[in-house]
């Protein structure tokens, strides 16, 4: 399976993780929030979103309710479990970590070269 | 959801996907619209954003996590729908795997119940035989050595390693109640029951006081007497049953199927209460011995204390003990040469299972070529390589577990006829049955048969060139298909050489062997067992009335010409071998020249019809008191004389086996009085082979009075007659009895039975690898047309070319029978390598068995050549009757 995101590998989870920890949401409002999120910076392929919603779900990191919606159709809604939300904390967490690091590098090497 | 849910409810799940996917490309229409697109453009851009639907759906399947499960339900279906669209090819394949699986598991269950299952006893493996050890006993040529009784209790009571009990071979006439019955005893010690842990059908095991001299006479009957002689009455507990004129009362009846040394014996008494010399004497070793590790002993234990308890025997009586020890070893069923003609015919059953393997792999192949643009087709589609792997492999053991299936009802029919058809009786034969390891075996052997025959056309499948695949059509035959099915046909051939040709030895030999000279007359000779009257057994002094008694009467019998005495026949179980010696010089026994010897009355000579070559054969003056003499055969003649006349010359036999002992360890001096043919006593087979082949006959007059109760326990009477044997049987049984009524005939048998009865082994052996190498041959020729047909169908245009060029239909079929007969050269080269390999294993584990000769080759080939040619004949025919014009325009 590919997934044509220019997202790192791995990050498409995060993310969508964190948009659903806000609360109760369905697939398209979930692209919806990636797409104005992260407008210009990256480029969500919608057709990798539902595989890694479904895949997530498997993992029991994300759990689906048929609710209906403002204008009265029937969505499938997404919301974080128990097990979800440690996992988010932890990638956030690592996250952090990774980007903070990666940061330093890249000033030190700035320094360096000069 | 569940995993199981997400599975089961697999056509839900797919509506939910359908219905998600849905609703996001309504909202984002509706969005687009609302900006202002119009809704032809708004649909346009949702789709182009959201990516093929079919696609998308795909990707979040695999999300599921139980992709694999449903591509193999997907993949099971869709085989079996193939299979049922090619009926033809079903039916080959389903037959061929059958057939092979069917035959391997009815062999694997005969291996399994007769050699791999462990003794029928709790805890078998703590179960060992304790047997007597001595320097001077020659192993080779007597076998393993019991134990003397008074050895046996003296290691009982000084063993802490091992619970033991003892068994002894006896027989006797049970007189009452019913018909007087001739029954296979067996002495046992009180512990027998309890040291192999088996509980009695009824009643009780003996109790330790009933196992010692004096002891209350108690009796256990097996299973099988108790019904046949006693109608299985449940009340037969407590009853009296008369045995050799003493009163036992009934207290047990051993376990249904429960055997010794693979024999159930029809009744039990106490070992103890046995009071006859010969157990006594710590020169005879008559007792078998089984035992049970003692809880926390180990084998080692158990061999370091029985070789410490031999070491102590041997000092206290070192006139009986000397050089004698112990030896521990596990306990194992009692199935003698069986093994190594189960192995055979496991081999060559293997062989057949190969060759249907190759066959089904062929038959794939040829398929999976056929079905390559099938597959590319499904790989430009988006259908990885793994995935096309797993789909030919899954249909390969769908086919390998359907065939299977068939295989093991196949076996189940097969199996009671293939123990029916087994020479003699195959020992254990109660525990061979379908149970669950035969199960296992049979569907690991289908399934590894699937897999492998799958194996070379799903490596084929992957996608290399596809769009050259895509494009060929089906003119061409890739290079690499064409060298595998060469390699198939080949290694079918081969394999069927091998069988064909070990089946073509087997052949030659039994021809061979049937036509040997027994140096006996066969025709017409009856030969049983007799148990004396019991009253006379316990008189030595009416013993030889009654045995001329015997002879008076059976002289009377109808069609009777004449009849003798006889304690060992040839070619049956038994015999007695002593040493000799041409001096009075006697080499230590286990150097001794060794001869068999055989007590006859006068006229053995006629009613054996043996040819008397020199001298005087016994008559009615050799008496005690007179001369001992005794004729020999050829081959003692020349072993002890060379090329000088035996008769006149003398032998001396030492007192220790002597036949004529005469109560001192002196050897006892024998007069030669003539010469007599060599008779096969061993076996059409086995004769040439055997260790002690000389012979020696002595008049039964002559063995002296204290001998005599125990040599008449194991006498037979020999009869000739002019009328066919078994007829006189009736009549000899009712002469037989005697004046006392109780004298019994057992083991009735004619000399022309026994004669063929030594060659069963062999026969069975060649009816076996008969039907084996048929099958090998009817499977290879199957093969042979499959791959032919196939390659001459895809050859088709260029055959069609060929003839529009101006090829006759002779040079056409030439094309195609050219190319098969290459397959069969190079296939019986590599088999005729093979098959000499295969008969030396034959050679080896056959007796009897020649080596391989070109004339078994020479009968065999062509046969195999031909039934190929012929297989390759019918494509080969309809090649040439290509019509140009309709090949051109194929495809």
């Amino acid at each position: 399976m590919t997934e044509k995101s220019d997202l790192p590998q791995g990050t498409l989870d995060l993310l969508i993780l964190k948009v659903v920890a806000l609360g109760p949401v369905h697939g398209y409002a979930i692209a919806q929030r990636l797409q104005q999120v992260s407008r210009d910076v990256v480029q969500v392929p919608q057709g990798s979103l539902y595989p890694a919603l479904h895949r997530l779900e498997n993992r029991g990191l994300l759990a689906a309710d048929w609710e209906e919606t403002d204008t009265g159709r029937e969505a499938k809604f997404y919301r974080l479990t128990r097990k979800g939300r440690s996992q988010l904390e932890t990638e956030a967490a690592s996250w952090e970590r990774l980007t903070a690091a990666v940061g330093l590098i890249l000033k030190l090497s700035e320094e360096g070269g000069e | 959801m569940t995993w199981w849910q997400r599975l089961t409810r697999r056509r839900k799940m797919e509506d939910q996907l359908e219905k998600e996917l849905r609703f996001h490309l309504d909202q984002h229409v509706n969005e687009l619209i609302a900006q202002g697109h119009s809704p032809e453009e708004a649909r346009r851009i949702a789709s182009l954003d959201l990516g093929g639907p079919e696609q998308v759906k795909e990707y979040c399947r695999d999300a599921r996590g139980t992709r694999w499960l449903e591509d193999l339900f997907q993949d099971v279906r869709f085989a079996l729908r193939v299979l049922r669209k090619n009926p033809g090819f079903a039916a080959v394949a389903l037959l061929t795997l059958a057939l092979g699986t069917g035959a391997t598991t009815v062999m694997f269950t005969v291996v399994n119940g007769v050699l791999l299952k462990p003794l029928p006893y709790p805890q078998p493996n703590e179960l060992v035989t304790v047997r007597g050890h001595s320097e001077t006993w020659n192993t080779k040529i007597f076998g393993e050595q019991k134990v003397a009784y008074p050895d046996f209790l003296d290691c009982e009571r000084d063993s802490r390693s091992l619970e033991m009990a003892g068994t002894l071979y006896d027989g006797g006439t049970v007189n009452e109640p019913g018909p007087p019955e001739y029954v296979d005893l067996r002495d046992i010690s009180s512990g027998l029951f309890s040291v192999l842990r088996v509980n009695l059908a009824q009643g009780r095991a003996f109790l330790p006081e009933e196992d010692l001299p004096g002891g209350v006479p108690a009796m256990i009957l097996g299973y099988s007497f108790w019904q046949r002689h006693f109608g299985a009455r449940p009340d037969v507990l407590g009853t009296s049953v008369v045995l050799d004129q003493k009163r036992y009362t009934v207290v047990g009846i051993a376990p249904a199927d429960f055997r010794l040394d693979g024999i159930e014996p029809d009744v039990y008494t106490p070992i103890g209460q046995n009071t006859a010399a010969y157990l006594q004497n710590r020169r005879a070793h008559p007792t078998g011995i089984v035992a049970r590790l003692q809880p926390g002993a180990t084998l080692a234990n158990a061999q370091a204390e029985l070789a410490l308890i031999g070491r102590h025997l041997s000092e206290e009586y070192a006139d009986t003990n000397a050089g004698r020890t112990f030896v521990v070893q596990p306990l194992r069923p009692e199935v003698g040469d069986v093994r190594s003609t189960l192995w055979l015919l496991s081999g060559a059953v293997s062989v057949v299972l190969l060759i249907a393997c190759v066959n089904i792999a062929s038959l794939l192949l040829a398929r999976a070529v056929s079905r390559e643009r099938e597959l590319s087709m499904r790989a430009a589609l988006g259908a990885s390589r793994s995935r096309l792997v797993r789909q030919c492999l899954t249909e390969s053991a769908v086919l390998g577990l359907s065939g299977g299936l068939l295989g093991l009802l196949l076996a189940y029919a097969g199996m009671r006829p293939f123990i029916a058809l087994w020479p003699g009786s195959l020992p254990r034969a109660e525990g061979v049955n379908l149970d669950w390891r035969v199960m296992l075996f049979a569907t690991s052997v289908s399934l590894l048969s699937g897999l492998l025959f799958g194996l070379a056309p799903a490596l084929r499948s992957p996608v290399r060139g596809l769009e050259q695949a895509l494009r060929a059509g089906a003119r061409t035959v890739a290079r690499t298909a064409l060298r595998l099915h060469s390699v198939f046909v080949i290694s079918e051939i081969a394999l069927a050489v091998v069988l064909l040709v070990a089946a073509g030895m087997l052949g030659r030999t039994l021809l061979q062997l049937s036509s040997l000279d027994p140096g006996v007359n066969v025709n017409n000779v009856l030969v049983t067992r007799i148990a004396l009257s019991p009253s006379t057994l316990a008189d030595p002094s009416r013993i030889r009335p009654a045995w001329q008694d015997v002879l008076t009467r059976a002289r009377r019998v109808p069609g009777v010409q004449s009849v003798a005495i006889v304690d060992t026949f040839p070619m049956r179980e038994g015999n007695n071998m002593i040493g000799y010696s041409t001096s009075a010089d006697i080499p230590p026994e286990n150097q001794q020249s060794m001869t068999l010897a055989t007590s006859v009355t006068p006229d053995y000579l006629k009613v054996m019809g043996l040819p008397l070559r020199r001298g005087r054969f016994l008559d009615d003056q050799d008496r005690i008191g007179n001369q001992l003499v005794v004729v020999i055969d050829d081959v003692l003649a020349k072993q002890a004389f060379g090329t000088q006349d035996p008769v006149g010359r003398r032998l001396w036999i030492p007192g220790a086996s002597s036949p004529f002992f005469s109560g001192s360890n002196a050897p006892d001096v024998v007069l030669v009085v003539g010469v007599v043919g060599h008779v096969r006593h061993w076996g059409l087979a086995s004769d040439d082979q055997a260790q002690v082949r000389a012979q020696l006959y002595y008049n039964f007059a002559q063995v002296p009075d204290s001998l005599l109760p125990r040599w008449s326990t194991f006498m037979s009477v020999a009869v000739r007659t002019s009328v066919p044997p078994l007829s006189v049987v009736e009549s000899l049984r009712q002469e037989a009895r005697g004046a006392t009524g109780d004298q019994v005939l057992y083991e009735v048998r004619t000399m022309d039975q026994l004669a063929s009865g030594t060659l069963a082994r062999q026969r069975f052996l060649l009816l076996l690898f008969g039907i084996f190498a048929g099958l090998a041959l009817l499977l290879a020729c199957i093969g042979i047309y499959g791959v032919l047909a196939y390659l001459t169908t895809e050859r088709v245009p260029e055959i069609g070319v060929r003839m529009a060029l101006g090829a006759r239909p002779a040079d056409v079929m030439w094309l195609v029978l050219r190319q098969s007969l290459g397959m069969i050269i190079v296939g019986v080269g590599v088999g005729i390598v093979a098959a000499l390999a295969a008969g030396q294993i034959l050679q080896h584990s056959v007796e009897g068995m020649r080596p391989t000769e070109p004339s078994a080759l020479a009968i065999m080939i062509p046969i195999l050549v031909f039934a190929a040619l012929f297989a390759s004949f019918v494509p080969a025919r309809r090649a040439s009757r290509i019509d140009p014009m309709i090949a051109l325009r194929q495809d």
